[in-house]
């Protein structure tokens, strides 16, 4: 269990976290979603102890990180996948953060085994893909076997069958009774992937609940509509308070009315259907819809500054910051 | 209400402790080939140019000059290694902090051990210990092999005279010591090449910039730069002579201010580290 209340954190006049609450509960994957630089990664930091707040609190398991007696085994954390020195083995970057925890040895061959990487235990980091370094990364948070995880854009240079592996570990995880955090900005990705979503922008909270619910709010009553007889139709629907549009194609799009509902109103005027589809917004269009007004590179209309979204997100920024 | 089921480890009991972090420096010191390199790099330094001044000595003692046998002090030629051997040890010291911040290995350190202050005394103890065993070692070899070239053509020194073991053994300090202060400037810098350059700097550049200063000023100051206090350790009879009218400290007094030095940088290290954000 995280417990995040009013956290704030300024990076100089940038203020990348503001008065953030959010709880992350066990047994379920907690997607933590926002365009680049809302200020993920410095919360990913912060529950990890690593930046210290300007204010407000972070707990887990109700206690500050730096209080934990055994940190690794009570949280595993994947920040960027470049925190391994490139001169040294894979085993040996595990095996000092084993004796920091008083971890056994043979747990570091556990983990490596788990995620793969045993053949190139000893083989130098610096050598690994990228993929093969976020694999380490993930073996480093597992090592504790901890029961709060944490994961920074874990599919990150991933190849296909690797993000599928991370979607599955993920879940697994979370049944077993895990509390798992994780972060992206792929909307697709956390649709596939999470239950329950803390989404932020500009580093303030914009929502926090179920991932189905977020996806029904966001859709409204959207049918996709195919008829011979679009016109008599549509006199008809609009008649019953929806609102159409033409869609692609000839088809109409519905918004109001439910499938049942329009299928009635069709049977009853003698009109044919072709199709008849409820649409649901892509968690990606509920996304959007959200995020809209906290985009950093949103163009003011009213600054009459034309914005260059190429050149924006370019900059750094002090949430995606990258090592030193 | 629901159970929550714990994961087998978090009922491990006590606390993480100076223990587990020392054992896991030491595997961090180890399992990093720049270790070996300029560990390696000591060894030529140090044993490496002793050799080679005391045999280039040896050869040239007939035909050299008046001035050559003069306050001959066989014990400071055979060290003459230390200088460079001052630069391998304290990139040594550089590297084993700098190489956690440009690797990013800092925040899995910090994550694993929240006590930040820990971390650092540490990490210092272990670099310490390490750099301590092998310039002593490296400074009785170098002494040894030196007098060995020495015998027969020039007078040499043995470890029972006057100030020879003092200078032997305060050399091997001295350079663990320096390498200290390396590794509290790196804790500051954060930086490899920066760390290195203000390290350089402090040993080598400071002398040369007190040559602008009036003699007076000179004299005063000198006494504090690290280099002429490892110098002044290495001789046996002192370096009053070689400096001029410069009163120096003697041998542990300039230790006791060289040990300042590296204690201050890892306290201003320690500070700016349990401030900053990883």
């Amino acid at each position: 269990m995280i417990e995040a209340r009013n956290l704030s954190k300024r990076y100089g006049k940038t203020v990348a976290v503001d008065t953030l609450s959010f709880d992350v509960r066990p047994g379920q994957v907690t997607g933590f979603l926002g365009p680049n630089g809302s200020g993920k990664s410095t919360t990913m930091r912060m529950i990890l102890g690593l930046d210290n707040p300007d204010n407000g609190t972070v707990t887990i398991n109700g206690r500050p990180y730096r209080d934990l007696p055994w940190p690794l085994r009570e949280v595993g954390g994947l920040l960027e996948a470049k925190s391994v020195h490139p001169g040294r083995s894979a085993f040996n970057h595990l095996l000092f953060l084993a004796q920091t925890n008083d971890i056994p040895r043979a747990r570091v061959s556990e983990v490596l085994e788990l995620v793969g990487l045993t053949a190139v235990a000893t083989k130098r980091a610096g050598t690994f893909s990228l993929g093969m370094g976020q694999r380490l990364g993930i073996a480093a948070a597992l090592l504790g076997d901890p029961g709060v995880l944490l994961f920074d854009e874990p599919v990150n240079g991933l190849d296909p069958q690797g993000i599928r592996w991370v979607r599955m570990l993920l879940k697994h995880l979370a049944g077993e009774g895990r509390t798992v955090f994780v972060s992206s900005h792929l909307m697709s990705e956390m649709a596939l992937t999470a239950d329950h979503l803390v989404v932020i922008g500009l580093g303030r909270l914009i929502a926090e609940r179920p991932v189905a619910e977020f996806i029904a709010e966001s859709s409204g009553q959207h049918v996709l509509v195919r008829t011979p007889g679009s016109e008599a139709l549509s006199a008809a629907l609009v008649k019953a308070g929806a609102r159409v549009s033409p869609a692609s194609g000839g088809a109409l799009d519905v918004n109001g009315l439910s499938a049942a509902a329009i299928g009635d109103i069709a049977a009853g005027l003698g009109v044919h259907l072709h199709e008849l589809t409820p649409q649901l917004a892509s968690l990606e269009d509920a996304f959007m819809d959200l995020t809209q007004e906290s985009v950093e590179f949103h163009g003011g209309a009213g600054t009459g500054k034309v914005p260059d979204p190429v050149a924006v997100a370019s900059s750094p920024s002090p949430d995606e910051g990258g090592t030193r | 209400m629901t159970v929550i089921p714990t994961f087998g480890s978090t009922q491990h009991a006590g606390h993480y402790g100076p223990l587990n972090q020392l054992r896991s420096e030491w595997t961090k010191l180890r399992t990093v080939r720049s270790t070996t390199w300029t560990l390696l790099a000591t060894v030529v330094a140090v044993v490496g140019i002793g050799a080679l001044a005391t045999a280039v000595t040896a050869a040239h003692w007939r035909s050299g000059g008046f001035e050559d046998r003069v306050g001959f002090d066989p014990t400071a030629r055979s060290l003459a290694g230390v200088f460079l051997g001052e630069i391998a040890v304290g990139v040594l010291g550089v590297l084993a902090m700098s190489a956690e911040y440009t690797s990013g290995t800092i925040r899995a350190t910090l994550a694993a051990i929240p006590h930040r202050s820990l971390v650092l005394v540490c990490k210092a103890a272990v670099y310490f210990v390490v750099a301590l065993v092998t310039s002593e070692v490296l400074s009785f070899a170098a002494f040894l092999v030196g007098q060995e070239l020495l015998k027969g053509s020039t007078p040499y020194a043995t470890l029972g005279q006057p100030g020879v073991l003092r200078a032997v053994a305060g050399v091997g300090l001295v350079l663990a010591v320096i390498g200290l202060l390396a590794l509290g400037l790196a804790t500051i810098i954060r930086h490899t090449a920066g760390a290195i350059a203000a390290f350089v700097g402090s040993l080598l550049v400071l002398p040369l910039i007190l040559q602008a200063f009036p003699t007076s000023v000179q004299h005063a100051l000198l006494k504090f730069m690290p280099l002429v206090i490892a110098e002044n350790m290495a001789t046996t009879n002192g370096l009053r002579r070689a400096f001029g009218n410069a009163v120096l400290f003697s041998p542990w007094v300039g230790f006791a201010i060289l040990c300042a030095y590296a204690v201050g940088s890892l306290i201003i290290g320690g500070i700016l580290l349990q401030r900053r954000d990883a």
